[in-house]
Formats: structure tokens, sequence, C-alpha cells
């Protein structure tokens, strides 16, 4: 059964989108929506699986689910997946800023690149980006008992990587880069708990006095290998070319903590 | 217009949006374009401002400067015709065409005028005819009540007014209007009110800014640029940046890049890692201008004659993309702006913190 809606629309949006519900999937194009629209259909559907058609920026699209698994073909909005609580959020197109900001549990896996302060936050699940990061990717990323937030960057990352990082898994695979010389900038600036591996063999310019950077080992490896896996799963890429390169590992130095609060004075 | 208080009567403690479009082979586009760009960010702003610059717009008045004037009263508008009478000839002018609208309140009298300097008063003045022109601004805005001349520059236009961006670009009837390039901008003021002069673009002569984010070197910025002869009148930021780049370009000579250099100046970590020359250069930048290095995040866009700037804050505390098609450049905040009027870009990336995106006419304005 399917059957078009029709939704009120801010003035200068889309007159009318349909929405068309069956087999337990909703399909929404989504054009100019307001997101409160369009996420009030996401959240009430009983359907579990969720297609949005033509994104345009809507903002926190699947905040706070769980079980549900939702596509978005074209650009989702700031706070993609914000709380997340167990579904998976797939986008086919570029994710803009603070992508899975706090998120709980989950995947969202963006076949594109992704915005600034990806993973803000995050406490749980897993973030996998087959292109690039902005800047201050994984900032404040913190992890408690079994909760362990994974974020994989399949290029590059922008600079302060890993900000105040407390806890939790980065990986920064750099695949198909021509080498940068700003590859990250101000990596680990506040850091003071969790990993970052860079799969490479030059440490980041101008590192924080309290993070240390030392080759990966074995375990570490065998750390991010379910991940590698689910990565590769995702996006066709070949694991036995990710890891016969070099990976660095960093990690705070806990003898040396970090004591200042944000500037130093 | 009086009854709303003014820039620094009241603090609102809560971003803000911007965009722009440019043509590099000087292809004209009406203002649709831009308006349904920034529309698609409309909850980046509140509805206190929105605003509009089009370069290419006054073909038929190119070689006029084109002032764009907010009278709050009859008087006022008496008193300021009375003092451009007096130092231009006046061509061209007339009330702006808008369309009425119920949520665009507040109105001032909105005036056009195309003119030029008197060639006697300009011989008398001293200076050359872009400074002439400046002072005058400074002067309607500093000295006469009620009288603010937002738009001063030739063949380009300002439209701002309190609402938001999508009602401002209807209300000021844009469609009509084509040009090579434009700008928009949707207001969330964080620190005060919102009137119609302290919407965005700010402009002097050619040079227009939009602006997102919060300069916590306001006041520092601020007493530097007012030893120069400008008067900072609006207790906003974004004018303070307008004033700083008319400076460092016009009046010093700097490029673009230079600017850049200054405003958004690289760590003192970074320049020591610098090859020699490169490190004496930024080195001289940094402390021949200290006072006009923008802190605080931003992310703005400069529109000029004849091109357009864009730069974010050294930390790169604000977002900003940019798409690339054939000869068209767009530039906003979040690329659902760019997205939406231009779903086939042949390239979308994200400038760095501090460094500028330039792009100009390749081949002039058709």
């Amino acid at each position: 059964m399917a059957f078009p809606t029709i939704v009120p629309c801010k003035k200068g949006m889309a007159r009318e989108t349909t929405i068309h519900e069956g087999n337990g999937i909703m399909k929404i194009t989504a054009g100019l929506l307001h997101f409160q629209l369009l996420n009030e259909q996401v959240r009430e559907t009983t359907d579990a699986e969720v297609v949005i058609d033509n994104c345009i920026g809507q903002r926190y699209i699947g905040s706070g689910l769980g079980n549900k698994h939702i596509t978005i073909n074209g650009v989702p909005g700031n706070a993609l997946g914000a709380y997340l609580n167990g579904a998976t959020i797939e986008v086919n197109g570029n994710a803009q800023d603070a992508t899975g900001d706090t998120m709980n549990d989950g995947r969202i896996i963006i076949h594109g690149s992704s915005g600034d302060a990806t993973g803000y936050a995050m406490r749980g699940g897993r973030i996998y980006v087959q292109g690039n990061a902005g800047y201050r990717a994984g900032i404040h990323m913190k992890a408690y008992k079994e909760k362990l937030p994974v974020l994989i960057i399949g290029g590059k990352a922008g600079s302060f990587l890993g900000e105040y990082q407390a806890g939790g898994l980065i990986v920064v695979l750099g695949l198909r880069q021509t080498r940068d010389k700003d590859y990250c900038s101000f990596c680990g600036t506040g850091m003071h708990g969790g990993k970052i591996f860079l799969r490479t063999d030059t440490p980041p310019e101008g590192l924080p006095k309290q993070v240390t950077v030392r080759e990966a080992t074995v375990e570490d490896l065998n750390e991010i290998a379910p991940y590698i896996d689910e990565f590769c799963a995702a996006f066709g890429e070949s694991k036995e070319e990710i890891i016969k390169e070099k990976f660095l590992v960093l990690v705070p130095d806990t003898k040396n903590p970090y004591k200042q609060l944000y500037t130093h004075n | 217009m009086q009854t709303i208080p003014r820039e620094g009567e009241v603090r609102i403690p809560s971003g803000c949006a911007i965009s722009g479009i440019f043509s590099k082979s000087g292809k004209r586009l009406s203002g649709e374009g831009v308006i349904k760009s920034i529309a698609t960010m409309h909850d980046r702003s509140n509805g206190l401002g929105g605003g509009f610059a089009g370069y290419g717009i006054y073909p038929q008045h190119k070689d006029l400067y084109a002032f764009h004037i907010f009278y709050e009263n009859k008087a006022a508008k008496q008193t300021c015709e009375e003092y451009l009478a007096k130092r231009f000839e006046i061509a061209d002018c007339g009330e702006i065409p808008v369309k009425k609208m119920l949520i665009i309140k507040n109105e001032p009298l909105i005036w056009r005028y195309f003119m030029l300097p008197l060639p006697k008063k300009l011989e008398h003045s001293l200076v050359d005819e872009k400074e002439f022109v400046a002072q005058v601004v400074t002067e309607i805005n500093t000295k006469i009540q009620g009288a603010f001349v937002f738009s001063s520059g030739k063949n380009m236009g300002v439209f701002k007014a309190v609402g938001f961006p999508e009602d401002v670009g209807e209300y000021y009837r844009l469609e009509e209007y084509s040009g090579y390039c434009w700008t928009a901008h949707g207001r969330y003021p964080t620190n005060t009110p919102g009137w119609w002069g302290g919407a965005h673009p700010f402009a002097l002569l050619d040079y227009s800014i939009v602006h997102n984010g919060e300069i916590s070197s306001y006041d520092a910025n601020r007493r530097c640029i007012e030893m120069f002869g400008y008067k900072c009148t609006l207790l906003t930021d974004t004018e303070a940046i307008t004033y700083i780049i008319d400076y460092l370009v016009r009046k010093v000579g700097l490029t673009l890049e230079e600017v850049a250099s200054v405003i958004a100046a690289p760590f003192w970590k970074e320049i020591d890692r610098l090859p020699e020359e490169e490190k004496a250069r930024l080195t001289y930048l940094r402390n021949a201008f200290a006072g006009m290095l923008i802190t605080g995040p931003f992310s703005i866009l400069l529109g000029f004659e004849g091109g357009m700037m864009a730069l974010n804050d050294r930390l790169k505390l604000r977002s900003m993309v940019v798409g690339e098609k054939d000869d068209m450049v767009y530039i906003a905040s979040e690329e659902c702006a760019i997205r939406v009027i231009e779903p086939n870009v042949d390239r979308i990336w994200a400038p760095k913190g501090g460094q500028p995106v330039i792009v100009t006419l390749n081949g002039g304005v058709r």
C-alpha cells in the first residue's frame, strides 16, 4: 500500500513531499522539507527501513534512534545521527558538520566526506567515512566500561584531530592521498585518553608534549582489526592493502598529563 | 525605526549563514539563485537580519557611485540631500523599489542616488575620488542623525533589512536585478538586537562583507582602525572588518593574500617552521599590523569590484565550503546551500583555516 501525504511546509520550501509506505520501507523525497517535519516522519514510522531521497541539508536526521536503517541520498544537514542509539545511517553523499554528535551506539557510514567536528563527543558506536573529514574530527570522544566509540577516516583528517580526546579509537587511513604537509596540524591537542592510529611512517608536526607517538604493535592492530573489516565491507576496500602499511599510534602520556584548560595564557 | 533598541543597548545571548555565487566569465545572474541558496540555511538565522550584495547590477550607471541610504524620517532625508547636493552631481535618484510585506516591519525610507563628486569639490578636498567618497560616507553616518549610507560603490549595491534573508530578497525584488557576483547573509545576532543598519553586508565603496562568527578582538581592532580615521559607529564586529580591509587594500596597498596573512595570521609556532624568506614576510606582516589580527571564530565573504574572497579564522571555528562548476564558484556555510542550486558540482572542498579563496573575473564583466 502506497499513499502520498501532503506535508505542510514553511514559506519558500517545497509545497508537497510524497511519502510512500509499504513492505517495511518508508521512502521520503526530502527536497526542501523542513527538518522538523522530516524527522517526525522518520521517528514515527513503524517501518524498519527508511530511504531519504534528495536530502538537502536537513539537520538532526536519525537523532536518538535505535534499530532502524536509514539510507540518505544527498547531503544531510548538521548533527546527523546526534545521540544515535543503535540505528544504522548510510549516506550516499557528503555529510556536513558535527556528524554523530554525542552518539551512544549504532553506525554512521558515509560514502563521501564529512565536515568539521565529525564524531563530536561520541561515546559509543562507529562512524566510517570513506573520504576526508574536516577539522576537529573526534573532538571530545570518550569511552566508559563497554562503551568504546570508533571513528575511521578513509582519506585525510583536518587539523585538531582528536582534540581533547578522552577515550575511544580514531583511525586515519590516508587512502589515495598525495602527501600533504599540513596533514593533521595540532593533532591531539589536549588529548588525555583513547588512541589515534595514523597509517603513515611520519608523525604529524608539532605534537603536544603530553602525546607520545610509537609504531603500532600487533596488539594495537588487533584492537582495530574488526573495525577495519567493517570499514572494508562498507566501502569495498581491501584489508590487505590497508594493513600492509605502517601505522603510528598516538596515546597520551599518563605520567605527563594535560593540565591546561583550553589555551595557554 | 527608532522604537527598536540600537546595537550596544541590549545584549541578546544566543550562528549566521553566508553564501556567495560568482561567475568568472562575468555572466549576469538574477538574485533568485542566491536567495534560494541562503534560504536552505534558514535555521542558521533568527529573523533579525538578512541582506545581499550584488556586483555588476547597475550597468546603465556603472561609472557612478551608487549610494543606498536609510532615512528614519523626512527631515533626515532633507538634511542629507542638501549635504549631498553640495558635493555631488546627482545623475539619477529615487526610492529603491520594494515589495510591501507584512513580515518586514519598521521600514525606514530607502533611497538610491547615482552620482559623481563635483569636480571643484573633489579638487579642493586634496584627496583622491575614493577617499572623498569614503569621507562623505563616514560624515553622513556619524553626523546626520537618522541617515545611514549602507552602500556606496560603483556598479554594485547592498540590500538589507531586519527579517529572514529569503524575505529580505523578496522585499527588495532581487529577481529584477542581475549581476556576476552575489553574496548573502542570514543573521543570528549574538550580542546585539539587530536593526536595519546592523544587518549584513557591511559596505564601504565597493567592498562588502558578510560574516558568520564573533570577533573576540573587536575592541583591539576598533581602537587600531579608529587611529586611521575610521569611526566604528555600529558597535558590531563586522563593521570593523570592513574598515580593516578597506584600509589594508585601498590605503596600504596590500594584496588580498597579504590581508589574509594579517587578519588570519598563522601562529608564531607555525611561522617558525617556515623557510627563511616566508618567515620574514609573515613576521613583518604580523608585527606591522598587529592590531588588525582578528581572533575568534569567523568565516567571511568579501565582495569587491571584479572579485570575491572567502576566509576562515586560523583555527577554523566556522564551517565554509567551496563548490566549482564550469565558470561558476559557490561558497557557503553549508554544502546543501550549494547543492540546492547546483547539484552537479565538478569539485567541492573546504578551505583550511586562514587560507583565502580568491575568485576574479577572467573575461571582464559581460
